[in-house]
């Protein structure tokens, strides 16, 4: 690769051809990435691209089966995170775990205080080498104060002045936005231009496109773990950066049909949960397909838990197709005709151990019965219709779940759950993990469901996902829905306005 | 579970099953005393309590949860048993009471695991101490032998000229009942799916509480009947009869390839387990071995049909693990900054 900084330094931390699996997956496959000191470099590329298989590795976590890791171009190898922390390297991951009770001072000097006479830990001394950290990231937090109460964006500050305490000359940033309001991340990323002027070198990953061409000079974009380019952003445009991520068009990894929508066939009215979501109502209507958006917490996920029936509701009501649904009963939201893909697939879709036909056959328990036993032939026939049809890509039928790729466990999922001829299909992060080419033909379905008169709610945090999919967008913020959104309307700052608790613009 | 004949070529339940076969040919040949027809019925009579509990037992462990305090369970319904025997109750209306007393003690127990959210492990052992005092408290240190004649007779008795007693009957019966629930039911496919996974079970719309109070009520349903078994097999109703045999039970089931987390096994390889235990204490009592040591092997036993699985199966994934691991790269000293 040529040189292309002009400050005409050479690359901190390198990676050359950098390979790692994990049994059969290959989640890095030849990756190379320069670092340059006093530039901020942006990693793009989908869920399940490979980047945070790129960022342990940095960090000392993994180590490369095949490949280099360059400090200064020499090549090194971490034993651990330790190892990348005693060499410079710092990583800010999305949500920062500090220690509540303890003030910031205290977090960030953690075991290694300044010290007095007879070991005594010198708190005036632990005080001001923190006050002079917050004063070069010109951030004004007083380091007496406890952690606990810190918003997240403090909470990330804290992280950054404890990396400068190390003297870390990297500093990897993993989604360090996703959970910020506008004003925290114009201040946040103050304090990323003060570390570059100061001459760290950054890396940067956002899933938002427009803070990538904002704050970086350079973008490296993984695919399914491979490399797929390093370049400079001047002259790029957004669609050329999700092309590269993407590999295709968003047309065809959207393919979105426009459907009439039909009658009511999911009301949820005034439905709380204390201290977990507040007065949510909405409605879903055949033929349709609701995204429900909102950051990591929001509440939607625990929204979908009790519509099931997985948890209970303090008070509102549910209906599918104008019936109440019994509250904490999954089999009653089942009967009729409700369900659910949940978020953790491993956990709570599938049951690992279990072979692909049982899985699939755990729905039909009711109703592949005869006399009174289960009709293993109608099992069988129900279950391999229904991996025939989404294409599963398996071995045998009574292999165990677990010897599938994670899409094609998905696909078991939502087999399990379209063999029951669903009105409503609940959807929670369907595509989290898994392949482009999956993603896409996942899509295609939850497509065709709809315009075969299905109701989908879908809860993502793929914003590309969510406006390319929706007809409505639903958004929550802190428990409360506090947007409904038309797909005319939808755009990435209207639906993060909304999740992040500003007001639309 | 039935796993596909090429992850596991030969299943656990088929070789204790095998094993079974072996070492009652074994016995036949070598031991005295032990292939005639008395000895057989001994043999039986004596590891029907065993069996009968094993039943719910695997059932239980199926779905993974256990009840140690089915010993005491059937130890109390004896003594109830006595001492309203003593009372001079007829035994036709006792025995309905001793069993509304087992479905009492296992809804219990299940109301402290499904209710509470209490492991069913600390919960049963609890209840073990507490069915057995409450059992001596109710009959005290009598022992309560005059019974029915015709009751007598039917527990001890066997069908004439062959060795297999009457109480073997019903047992089929029930068996054949707990391997249709277990293994051709919607219930036993729901167990395994609890087992193996509870989350995903409760995710898939099983009633995962229902499903396991039910199996905790007709523990305690068992144990009672084998409570009430015991006491007319050997004539003798006290407050420590079937003192120890959940270990027995436990470890007949383990034996017979029932994990212990749940999930996986066959019913047919739990009573396998059952009798291969049975055959292996009727033995050891023809050679004299004591009931101590009797224990011990008992107790080792169920270390090692804990124990086997695991060890098979860290063998094989330290194979599994050697071909994918990396050769370690030697250290390179980082420059200082």
């Amino acid at each position: 690769m040529t040189h292309p900084s002009d400050t005409g330094t050479a690359p901190v931390l390198a990676l050359r051809d950098v390979s790692k699996s994990f049994g059969a997956v290959r989640a890095l496959r030849d990756v190379s990435l320069e670092l340059f000191p006093g530039e901020v470099h942006a990693l793009a590329g989908e869920n399940g691209a490979g980047k945070s298989t790129l960022i342990k590795t940095l960090a000392g976590v993994h180590r490369p089966d095949a490949g280099q890791v360059l400090l200064d171009g020499t090549p090194v190898v971490f034993h651990g995170p330790g190892d990348a922390r005693d060499a410079g390297i710092a990583v800010i991951y999305q949500e920062p775990t500090l220690f509540p009770d303890l003030s910031i001072a205290e977090n960030i000097f953690m075991g290694r205080q300044p010290r007095r006479a007879l070991g005594r830990i010198d708190h005036k001394a632990t005080h001001d080498a923190t006050a002079q950290l917050m004063r070069r990231l010109g951030v004004e937090l007083d380091p007496d104060r406890p952690a606990r109460g810190l918003s997240i964006a403090d909470q990330q500050i804290v992280e950054i002045a404890k990396a400068l305490s190390f003297d870390a000359r990297v500093l990897i940033m993993d989604e360090p936005t996703a959970a910020l309001t506008g004003s925290e991340v114009a201040r946040l990323f103050g304090v990323v231009r003060t570390l570059r002027e100061q001459g760290a070198a950054v890396l940067f990953i956002s899933h938002r496109l427009e803070e990538i061409f904002h704050i970086c000079k350079r973008v490296t974009t993984l695919r399914d773990g491979a490399w797929i380019a390093s370049e400079p952003l001047e002259g790029m445009t957004e669609d050329d950066l999700v092309r590269r991520m993407v590999g295709r068009d968003l047309d065809e990894l959207y393919p979105k049909q426009e459907v009439t929508p039909g009658e009511t066939a999911l009301s949820v009215r005034r439905l709380t949960r204390e201290g977990v979501f507040t007065d949510v109502s909405f409605e879903v209507r055949r033929g349709e397909i609701v995204a429900l958006a909102g950051l990591v917490g929001a509440g939607r996920t625990e929204v979908a838990r009790a519509v099931f029936g997985v948890d209970r509701w303090d008070a509102g009501e549910v209906e599918v197709d104008g019936k109440p649904l019994v509250n904490g009963a999954p089999s009653s939201a089942m009967a009729a005709g409700l369900a659910l893909v949940p978020e953790d697939r491993r956990a709570q879709g599938l049951v690992m151990d279990m072979s692909i036909e049982r899985n699939i056959g755990l729905t039909g328990l009711r109703t592949t019965v005869k006399a009174g036993l289960v009709d293993r032939g109608a099992e069988r026939s129900r279950s391999l219709d229904w991996a025939v049809k989404l294409q599963v890509k398996y071995a045998r039928i009574a292999d165990t779940v677990a010897t599938l790729s994670g899409g094609n466990q998905q696909k078991v999922v939502l087999a399990k759950w379209l063999a029951t001829g669903p009105k409503v299909l609940i959807v929670d992060e369907p595509t989290r993990g898994i392949d482009v080419g999956t993603k896409a033909e996942v899509h295609r379905l939850l497509s065709q469901l709809a315009a075969d008169g299905v109701a989908v709610l879908m809860i993502s945090s793929d914003l590309p996902e969510v406006l390319g999919m929706a007809d409505r967008v639903l958004v929550m913020h802190e428990g409360r829905l506090t947007a409904e959104i038309s797909r005319t309307d939808a755009t990435e700052e209207t639906v993060m306005a909304a999740a992040t608790g500003r007001a639309a613009a | 579970m039935a796993d596909s004949p090429l992850t596991r070529a030969v299943r656990w339940d088929t070789v204790v099953g095998a094993l079974l076969v072996v070492v009652l040919l074994l016995s036949f040949g070598f031991v005295d005393g032990f292939g005639n027809s008395l000895n057989l019925s001994f043999l039986i009579g004596n590891t029907l309590p065993i069996a009968l509990i094993a039943l719910p037992m695997t059932l239980l462990v199926v779905s993974g949860e256990i009840d140690l305090s089915v010993a005491s369970t059937a130890g109390l319904s004896g003594a109830v048993m006595g001492a309203l025997w003593n009372q001079g109750m007829t035994i036709e209306a006792i025995i309905p009471i001793c069993l509304l007393l087992g479905v009492a003690c296992g809804l219990f127990n299940g109301l402290l695991v499904t209710r509470l959210g209490l492991p069913s492990l600390a919960v049963t052992i609890g209840t073990l101490a507490a069915y057995r005092g409450i059992a001596q408290i109710v009959l005290g240190s009598d022992a309560v032998t005059d019974f029915p004649s015709q009751y007598l007779d039917f527990a001890a008795g066997r069908f004439d000229g062959t060795f297999v007693p009457y109480a073997f009957v019903p047992f089929l019966v029930l068996l054949v009942v707990a391997v249709v629930a277990l293994h051709a039911m919607p219930f036993g496919r729901s167990l395994f799916a609890i087992g193996a996974s509870e989350e995903a079970a409760r995710f898939a719309g099983i009633r995962v509480k229902r499903q396991k109070l039910i199996l905790f009520t007709l523990t305690g349903l068992m144990s009672s009947l084998t409570g009430v078994f015991w006491a007319l097999h050997y004539a003798s109703a006290r407050y420590d009869n079937a003192t120890g045999l959940e270990l027995s039970v436990v470890a007949a089931v383990l034996l017979g390839g029932i994990d212990f987390d749940g999930g996986k096994g066959t019913l047919g390889g739990a009573i396998a387990g059952v009798f291969l235990l049975g055959a292996l204490q009727n033995v050891m009592s023809l050679q004299d071995v004591s009931a101590q040591s009797q224990i011990v092997v008992t107790g080792v036993l169920l270390v090692l049909s804990v124990l086997g699985p695991r060890v098979a199966r860290q063998i094989s994934l330290a194979r599994a693990g050697r071909r994918v691991a990396a050769p370690p790269p030697s250290k390179t000293p980082a420059p200082t900054p």
